[in-house]
């Protein structure tokens, strides 16, 4: 089976789309003749022209708000924010509108559009490059949101997600594009070429929304996460030698709630790891959800690993970022060594 | 000389407020008939002053004069001036039914008339309006059950948005009316997607957006004219200038630029006022804007000179910031007035088909109120159930609605 990084799969996932649906359109900054800046894009409008691929203006209001009036005529639009960080003048087409137009219509209109943004710092992105803004959107009604951390499951999610009769927010992490980055920042990373879920196969194939994936079975805790943290937390296991099964969440919402019950029933501790900021990130969330339907099989405090409550700084960025090391000692706490 | 001393802060001012005498003797009224048709494939440079001047067919003595006279038959008038006078009727009964606490909130259009329901018999079947709350003229006039709407009003059993939506904000894709949001602007930037999907399809749609005077002050505004001039939309961007947002009068929104049309210019593109109290002008200029959006040639943005003559809302109060004989010195007249004038000097029309015309629009909107009423209002009689509350937010229903709706017990 064909190896490719999470940016070819992410673009192949739009080829094999564009090329199944001549009403998906794929348009961003920088998207159309150059490809985008990441490359997700690279050859889509050569190959389905500039009616299907095309460059938008600066203006991110304008690209979601737009998407939101091709969706309304009967169009698949998926569109790139360049960056998580600037999705923020499209946050009000996107929660007052997209979110609530089957619902206000009553499904006279509705809303087929995925949001495409990179996400997550690790780049030295600063604070403008680096953001992880998913609970801005898991707490809307009528939106779902995606994090998928590898190729296999970033073509199948976004499938799925531009095939879905709803509107999608799709979060790369950008620092997982070309291999499952650990947090190990001093490394070098394993390209995915290396990996076994960088094998992607050709074609058509969806993963579905709304079901995790166990990452590492395991008896003694139970680590959520998403995104480059599922590496970090698997880099963290491996570091202090706890029997831990990791749960890679892939989709925010619908959340995967019987399988995390599951699994946490069954280890009677929880750690939950994410890069976005702690207070009322999705962790809390979470960390509510389990005490919720665990509490009476939990046998420590439900742990979260977060980034901190300051903007991401740039010199900073690894004092920032909840690596191996934190997340190890989350691990070992919660297990009360 | 210029004037170097301590900088001083700018905050406009209407020329009057209340207990003042209105004067609009700066707004200058071209006569009818006096402004140019172009070519529809007109260079924009070249008519910069449409953006400027206002387009008008009825003169004062009720007469259709000049190049944009003459596209609509004595029959097609005669229902436009049904449809307004019927919109007219609607409002009034259901501004009553909102002090009668049978809805929660209602929003009129009196002295607007003209624009939407003259507007809608510039479209094609197909075509797609991006309308604000001041434009269910564009429902009335394409035939949309007055029944229906007042389902929506009350927010009844029959509600065909399900309790779910303010009153007013209706949806129609067959009417070819969008969703209305409630939000301010967001549908303009949609409006110009939607036009631009259609141009994507090679389908021959086109787009009508729409926005009022204050709400021009949003960055969807701008939004949508640099899409629309960028990728040459086929797309009518409607400016209703009707002198007042809430309580706000347009001078906050528009600035320095003299007019609101003038804000197409710098985007190239075509940019036209009109008297939005004159039905034949309203309906003339939509056709030319519809005509070059369908011929490829791209957006036009209009701006309708009109005023509102009644409170933006059931909510508010508009003596405490204007004066209240305003409206009367309005220079533009009553659209329905004017309408009736000139029908009366083609001959097709009287005072006493009108007051006759007058008592069966009372009827037939009253007899709809029955009807409604009989399906339940705001808080008496039939309503949506709690479980319409849970439904329809995704095509299918996630599972943590699924366990909400089942602690609510629906």
């Amino acid at each position: 089976m064909p190896r490719r990084t999470m940016i070819e799969a992410i673009r192949d996932a739009m080829d094999v789309s564009m090329g199944r649906d001549d009403k998906v359109v794929v348009f961003g900054e920088d998207v159309g003749f150059f490809g985008g800046v990441f490359r997700c894009t690279q050859g889509l409008q050569a190959k389905y022209g500039k009616s299907r691929c095309f460059d938008a203006p600066i203006n991110e209001s304008g690209i979601v708000g737009s998407a939101i009036g091709m969706a309304a005529y009967g169009l698949k639009p998926c569109v790139e924010i360049q960056f998580a960080d600037y999705m923020y003048p499209a946050y009000d087409q996107l929660t007052q509108e997209a979110a609530r137009l089957r619902y206000r219509s009553n499904g006279d209109f509705t809303c087929p559009i995925v949001v495409r943004m990179p996400t997550g710092g690790g780049i030295f992105g600063g604070q403008t490059h680096s953001q992880s803004p998913e609970a801005l959107f898991t707490h809307v009604s009528g939106l779902k949101t995606v994090v998928p951390s590898n190729p296999h499951d970033a073509k199948g999610l976004l499938i799925a997600a531009i095939e879905d009769p709803d509107p999608v927010i799709f979060l790369e992490p950008k620092r997982l594009y070309n291999g499952p980055f650990d947090g190990h920042h001093d490394r070098p990373v394993t390209p995915w070429s290396k990996h076994e879920l960088g094998e992607v196969a050709d074609g058509h194939y969806t993963v579905p929304l709304g079901k995790a994936a166990i990452r590492r079975a395991g008896s003694g805790l139970t680590v959520l996460a998403y995104g480059t943290m599922v590496y970090v937390a698997q880099a963290a296991v491996e570091e202090t030698g706890i029997d831990a099964e990791i749960i890679d969440l892939r989709t925010l919402l619908p959340l995967d709630l019987d399988t995390i019950v599951a699994s946490v029933k069954k280890t009677g501790r929880c750690v939950i790891v994410h890069e976005a900021t702690l207070t009322s990130g999705f962790g809390a969330e979470l960390s509510a959800l389990v005490q919720e339907n665990c509490f009476y099989h939990l046998e420590a405090p439900v742990a979260r690993v977060a980034g901190w409550d300051t903007p991401y700084p740039h010199a900073q960025e690894w004092d920032y970022f909840p690596g191996p090391g934190r997340v190890g000692r989350a691990l070992l706490e919660t297990m009360g060594a | 000389m210029a004037d170097a001393g301590m900088l001083r802060f700018h905050v406009p001012e209407p020329e009057v407020r209340p207990g003042g005498t209105p004067d609009f003797s700066n707004v200058p009224i071209p006569k009818a008939g006096s402004v140019p048709r172009p070519d529809i494939d007109v260079d924009p440079r070249t008519i910069r002053d449409h953006a400027f001047s206002i387009i008008r067919v009825l003169n004062r003595t009720g007469e259709a004069v000049g190049p944009w006279a003459g596209l609509l038959s004595s029959d097609e008038l005669l229902a436009g001036l049904r449809h307004m006078m019927t919109l007219r009727t609607f409002d009034a009964r259901m501004q009553m039914a909102q002090r009668q606490g049978k809805t929660s909130f209602y929003m009129q259009h009196l002295g607007e008339e003209a624009v939407a329901c003259a507007f809608r018999k510039a479209l094609a079947p197909g075509d797609m309006n991006f309308p604000t709350y001041r434009q269910a003229g564009l429902l009335i006039a394409d035939g949309y059950p007055m029944v229906t709407m007042m389902n929506q009003i009350y927010s009844n059993e029959a509600d065909p948005l399900k309790g779910r939506q303010l009153p007013v904000m209706y949806s129609s894709k067959e009417h070819g009316f969008f969703s209305i949001s409630g939000n301010l602007a967001t549908q303009y930037i949609q409006a110009v997607g939607w036009a631009m999907a259609s141009a994507i399809s090679n389908d021959s749609r086109i787009a009508a957006a729409w926005i009022g005077d204050g709400s021009t002050a949003e960055s969807d505004f701008h939004s949508a004219l640099v899409f629309a001039s960028t990728y040459k939309a086929p797309v009518v961007l409607n400016v209703v200038n009707n002198q007042w947002a809430i309580s706000t009068f347009q001078g906050i929104a528009r600035g320095g630029s003299g007019t609101f049309a003038a804000r197409g210019l710098g985007f190239g593109i075509p940019s036209l006022r009109v008297d939005g109290n004159d039905y034949l002008a309203v309906h003339a200029v939509a056709k030319w804007a519809a005509e070059r959006a369908r011929s490829n040639l791209g957006p036009t943005l209009v701006e309708y000179v009109t005023y509102r003559a009644g409170a933006h809302s059931s909510s508010d109060d508009p003596s405490a910031y204007r004066p209240k004989t305003e409206s009367d010195a309005w220079p533009l007249g009553d659209p329905i007035v004017r309408l009736k004038n000139h029908l009366i000097q083609l001959g097709v029309w009287s005072d006493e088909r009108h007051t006759q015309a007058e008592a069966e629009i009372l009827d037939t909107v009253i007899a709809a109120q029955k009807e409604a009423e009989s399906h339940g209002t705001l808080h008496a009689g039939g309503k949506p159930s709690t479980r319409d509350m849970f439904e329809g937010l995704y095509a299918e229903m996630p599972p943590h609605l699924r366990r909400q709706r089942q602690q609510a017990g629906v």
